[in-house]
């Protein structure tokens, strides 16, 4: 069980991949060397220049290139730098990935991996920080994954590679350094969240890097004498409602936090949902830890504005009382 | 004009296509009139010489990727009649089990793969789809067809770039009918001309008289045997005419008044009567051809007519794998 780095787990996944199946490829700028982030370093010299393609600034062909030649029997790999630049080839992804297959009848599938690092991260400002990922829960026919440590990187990336429908894979950024245990082999199912720290007074649900953020409240409430349960959902669509209403029917008490806007973020869906399905289990109401509706700054004190730290959310578990 | 007997039995096959082309979409027209087909159509009317002449040079196995004005491009590319008229009526046995309709027609079993609602989409995702056959080893080639329109988006500018950039087999067509929807494509588009556009990013291209099925088709032969053999990309700017409106009920009036009236003897099926008739084939025989297409796409109609809605379950399958949803679901 090695300990390697969230930014080498995301590799050792393609790299595997790549291995087992010679129809995966990657595409996107600057991969020959590495990646802007390093998550492909060597892998060019692994697998040449063909399968390790980099690609023109051209992100809209990168997405649609990548349609046309999943349809035409490969497997991508899209490669988007950051999150906000999919933006530029949001036709290529939400008008043709997700809607060729149901639009042909199923004549066809469209099996890509769009990664798109997101998140906060050494003051980016409001081009390079955005968590978009509420915006492609909304759109049927893609899956939405956001890791949130090596294990699950490494895991859910191997699952998304091999699913046949497009994925929407968000790495973030600030942790491509952080370190754990990966067990090789070990694959995740998407829709499956992770209970990262079991309690039960109040049901805390988040992902990617908000995860630790919850730990660290975790830490702070518990010596408190609060225990809260983090729950990791690893994946956004589907999401794992079931662990979330288990959890609840124990607690029930619900807090969602969120790197992203609160106003039309995913925590929005997920309260409704439970509200309309669960009612019964909350005892108090739910509450959402968001960011506030404006963008990134750059100053640093300004980008702390929108972070959502483990002290906004124990001060919100506090007063639920 | 041709002179061998093969020159002729070839035109009579190309001129048959074309009738066929032509039929369907009169039918679909009529049945748009109806209300039995109820989302928009495009029809390609005057314009079949393009589809005809380009997929005479292909390969079954090739792609063809197209546009909202595409029932000509999929029929000449083998997809069946029938299967298409349903998909415009929205019923089951559709092409894309209804699912589609008229813009988003598609046959991968003939390498067809679909036409888009997007305009200029489909110039990307056949630069990718070219891209795929060459990482496969595959002597197959990619073949985009898209409207004058189109040459102002984007994705011309990233597609044209990316199969220049890597030499892909791809052949991209313009077929020029003039409008776009109800603008004259000159008063918007800089510069005269897409084959030079395509120059300046590495491509060579040429231009064709689109209403010459015959040239359409040679020219076609010529750029794919090039593009087989490794030379790169190619654009054509094939030039022709909308006969119609831009859809079925556009009556077309912001045109000049009379610019379509005599444009109606050069479309590709008046010509290439013209030069059947010259070569010696009977009005009985060309009578013939006519009367079979309309029989086969009136046979489609009131087959498509009485073919049944999808089931309800439909609505839901084919969206994905994982996280899919049910009905009770909703
Ligand atoms: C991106 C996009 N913008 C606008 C439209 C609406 N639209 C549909 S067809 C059309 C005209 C296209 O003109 P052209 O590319 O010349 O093709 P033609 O209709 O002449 O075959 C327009 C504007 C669209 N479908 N997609």
């Amino acid at each position: 069980m090695p300990t390697i780095t969230y930014r080498e787990a995301g590799k050792l996944a393609v790299q595997e991949a790549m291995q087992a199946d010679p129809s995966v490829w990657c595409l996107g700028e600057d991969l020959g060397r590495g990646g802007v982030f390093g998550q492909y370093a060597g892998l060019e010299t692994e697998f040449g220049d063909d399968r390790i393609c980099s690609t023109p600034i051209s992100e809209a062909a990168i997405m649609g290139a990548a349609v046309g030649a999943a349809m035409a029997g490969t497997r991508p790999i899209v490669e988007m730098r950051f999150a906000d630049f999919a933006l530029c080839a949001i036709d290529e992804l939400v008008n043709q990935a997700a809607k060729a297959r149901y639009m042909f009848g199923g004549q066809v599938k469209v099996p890509i991996t769009v990664r798109e690092p997101m998140g906060m991260w050494r003051s980016s400002a409001a081009q390079h920080s955005q968590s978009l990922e509420a915006w492609y829960t909304h759109i049927p026919g893609l899956v939405v994954v956001a890791p949130s440590t090596p294990a699950d990187n490494y895991g859910l990336l191997s699952t998304s590679i091999k699913s046949d429908d497009p994925v929407v894979y968000m790495e973030h950024k600030n942790l491509w350094d952080v370190s754990g245990d990966v067990t090789l082999g070990q694959t995740l199912p998407l829709g499956k969240a992770h209970i990262a720290k079991h309690g039960g007074d109040v049901s805390v649900v988040t992902w990617s890097a908000q995860v630790h953020t919850a730990l660290e409240a975790a830490e702070i409430l518990a010596t408190e004498g609060i225990e809260i349960e983090v729950i990791d959902l690893r994946s956004l669509w589907p999401w794992d409602e079931d662990t979330v209403a288990k959890s609840l029917a124990k607690t029930g008490r619900l807090v969602v936090c969120h790197e992203a806007v609160g106003v039309s973020g995913f925590g929005a869906e997920i309260l409704a949902t439970i509200s309309e399905r669960y009612f019964g289990l909350l005892k108090r109401p739910p509450i959402r830890v968001t960011a506030p509706r404006i963008p990134i700054s750059y100053a640093p004190n300004l980008e702390n504005e929108v972070k959502v730290t483990a002290k906004d959310i124990s001060n919100a578990i506090r007063q639920m009382d | 004009m041709p002179k061998s007997n093969l020159d002729i039995s070839r035109l009579k096959e190309r001129y048959h296509t074309m009738l066929r082309i032509r039929a369907f979409e009169e039918f679909a027209i009529k049945a748009a009139d109806e209300k039995l087909v109820l989302g928009a159509i495009h029809p390609s009317i005057g314009q079949e010489a393009c589809a005809v002449g380009v997929c005479a040079a292909l390969r079954q196995d090739d792609f063809l990727l197209s546009t909202h004005r595409g029932h000509g491009h999929t029929l000449a590319k083998g997809a069946d009649a029938l299967a298409m008229m349903r998909e415009l009526f929205g019923r089951e046995g559709g092409i894309c089990g209804g699912k589609g309709g008229s813009m988003h027609i598609a046959d991968f079993s003939v390498g067809m793969l679909g036409a888009n609602g997007v305009v200029a989409a489909n110039i990307n995702i056949a630069a990718g789809a070219a891209h795929a056959a060459k990482l496969l080893g595959q002597d197959k080639i990619a073949v985009c067809i898209f409207g004058d329109g189109a040459i102002n988006r984007g994705p011309f500018l990233e597609g044209l770039n990316w199969a220049s950039a890597f030499n892909l087999p791809v052949l991209f067509i313009c077929e020029d009918n003039q409008w776009a929807s109800t603008t004259r494509s000159k008063d918007v588009t800089g510069g005269d001309d897409p084959v030079k556009r395509a120059n300046s990013l590495g491509i060579k291209g040429e231009s064709v008289d689109g209403n010459d099925v015959m040239a359409v088709e040679e020219v076609t032969t010529r750029m794919v045997t090039e593009i087989r053999a490794g030379a790169g990309p190619r654009l054509l700017h094939a030039k022709t005419y909308r006969l119609l409106g831009h859809t079925s009920v556009d009556k077309a009036a912001y045109r000049p008044d009379g610019e379509a009236d005599g444009k109606w003897a050069e479309c590709p099926i008046s010509r290439t009567k013209d030069l059947l008739i010259r070569a010696g084939v009977s009005e009985s025989e060309i009578s013939k051809l006519k009367a079979d297409a309309a029989a086969e796409m009136n046979a489609a109609f009131e087959e498509a007519k009485v073919s049944p809605w999808p089931a309800i379950s439909d609505a839901y399958s084919d969206v994905q794998d994982i996280g899919s949803i049910k009905p009770m679901d909703t």
